[in-house]
């Protein structure tokens, strides 16, 4: 066993592990973050995906002991108190989700794009950059179009208009 | 996984000197190929010497001629570093194309030479630009350095330290990928270095990266993609599995080499 501390959503954390915890398990196991999903177990699908100092990651390839001292943002760890974050909004509003189970990953997946990209994303951009993130659904088209509305919405500091999912 | 001790040096010697200590230790970089490994119980190590503390193995540097990139840099901060999108393109470029971008935020340049996974696409830039893989021990030319597959010239306790490529005047990298892995099914490293050209291929040989001397005497002659028109990459010795035979391997050769010498001379469509 060792020991481990960090910052998760902004609060410290510590802990005593099996230096096997994965970062994932550390995150639903022992701090019942549980939006943070385990998919394919072989750092291809996605759902797992986190940011780990400000870059998406994927939590079941990332050691939870290297991850000592580090700050970690998960899906629970986006939205405002009551007030969904932007890109959590968009998804919403453009129906980018059919079962949920990707929805985590996607959502930050997609905030780590704006960071990298900034506020205007193109469809291409944006698919591209989406190759880490798996929706068995198939349903990217609504996916890509939320994304691309929530980063306006990042730039304005604003949720996205309302408009009808399609 | 198997259970294992956990270590997270500063510096590279102390990195060396945990690993010379602890039984069964192995390194552990960006760990993408490593802890999947684990998790299938493909590998057990006693311990693990994790490198992402020791600030000495990161960074990218030009030095002269050479732009020198430390082992511990991860795929993202290559493809989106100025100094290697100046110096080396085609560098930028293959690191860009690596997995996807959360993986690039964790997988480093070290990790992916040291592995030389043979579909890997590092080792073909290596091999191409005629870089030199510095350890804490030695220098090796990356002709030496790669021996097979997942093979390397390094010894037992010998840690990268940084891999140093000097300026092409022209390179560039084409890949069919894996469309489900990313990987390379074929992937070809181009480089032009006054008057030498070499030709380095990943993904399809048996033996891992290797160099392409018919393409590369007719590049001499003139570098350009019309060079390599009816030039034909033999099956022999080249992979075949589920996602392309040798025969349909090979036919990509010559197609990768194509696109990456119209990159290379700024004329890919």
């Amino acid at each position: 066993m060792a020991n481990l501390s960090m910052t998760v959503n902004g609060k410290a954390v510590t802990a005593n592990v099996d230096p096997r915890t994965l970062l994932v398990q550390f995150l639903r196991e022992n701090l019942r973050l549980t939006g943070t999903h385990v998919g394919c177990d072989t750092s291809q699908c996605g759902a797992c995906v986190v940011h780990l100092d400000g870059k998406a990651v994927k939590s079941c390839t990332t050691l939870a002991l290297s991850c000592e001292g580090a700050s970690v943002t998960t899906i629970e760890g986006l939205a405002n108190g009551g007030a969904l974050h932007p890109m959590q909004e968009a998804f919403r509003e453009h129906h980018g989700l059919q079962c949920g189970f990707c929805t985590p990953g996607m959502i930050m997946a997609a905030v780590d794009i704006v960071n990298r990209r900034g506020n205007s994303l193109d469809e291409k951009t944006i698919r591209e950059d989406l190759e880490g993130n798996i929706c068995r659904c198939t349903g990217y088209h609504n996916i890509v179009k939320a994304i691309a509305s929530g980063a306006e919405a990042m730039g304005k500091g604003a949720a996205p208009a309302r408009q009808a999912a399609e | 996984m198997y259970a294992f001790t956990y270590h997270r040096p500063a510096t590279a010697r102390q990195a060396a000197s945990l690993l010379a200590k602890k039984e069964d230790a192995k390194l552990l970089a960006g760990g993408h190929t490593l802890l999947p490994t684990m998790k299938q119980r493909l590998a057990s190590p006693g311990a693990l010497v994790d490198l992402s503390s020791c600030a000495d193995l990161k960074g990218i540097a030009r030095k002269g001629r050479n732009l020198v990139i430390g082992a511990m840099t991860t795929h993202a901060e290559v493809a989106a570093s100025p100094e290697v999108q100046e110096a080396i393109p085609a560098l930028a470029y293959l690191a860009s194309h690596i997995g996807d971008p959360h993986v690039r935020h964790r997988g480093t340049i070290g990790g992916s030479v040291a592995n030389n996974d043979p579909a890997a696409d590092y080792p073909a830039a290596l091999l191409a630009l005629g870089a030199t893989v510095v350890t804490n021990k030695r220098k090796l030319p990356a002709e030496e350095f790669f021996s097979g597959l997942y093979e390397t010239a390094l010894d037992e306790g010998e840690i990268i330290v940084k891999v140093s490529f000097p300026v092409a005047s022209k390179a560039g990298y084409a890949k069919f990928r894996n469309p489900a892995s990313r990987y390379a099914l074929v992937g070809v490293f181009v480089a032009k270095r006054g008057s030498e050209i070499a030709v380095a291929v990943t993904g399809a040989g048996e033996g891992g990266v290797f160099r392409w001397p018919e393409a590369e005497a007719v590049l001499k002659a003139r570098f350009a993609p019309k060079s390599l028109d009816g030039l034909k990459h033999t099956a022999k010795g080249i992979n075949g599995d589920i996602h392309a035979d040798a025969e349909y391997r090979a036919h990509l050769i010559g197609v990768m080499a194509k696109q990456a010498v119209a990159q290379a001379t700024g004329k890919a469509g």
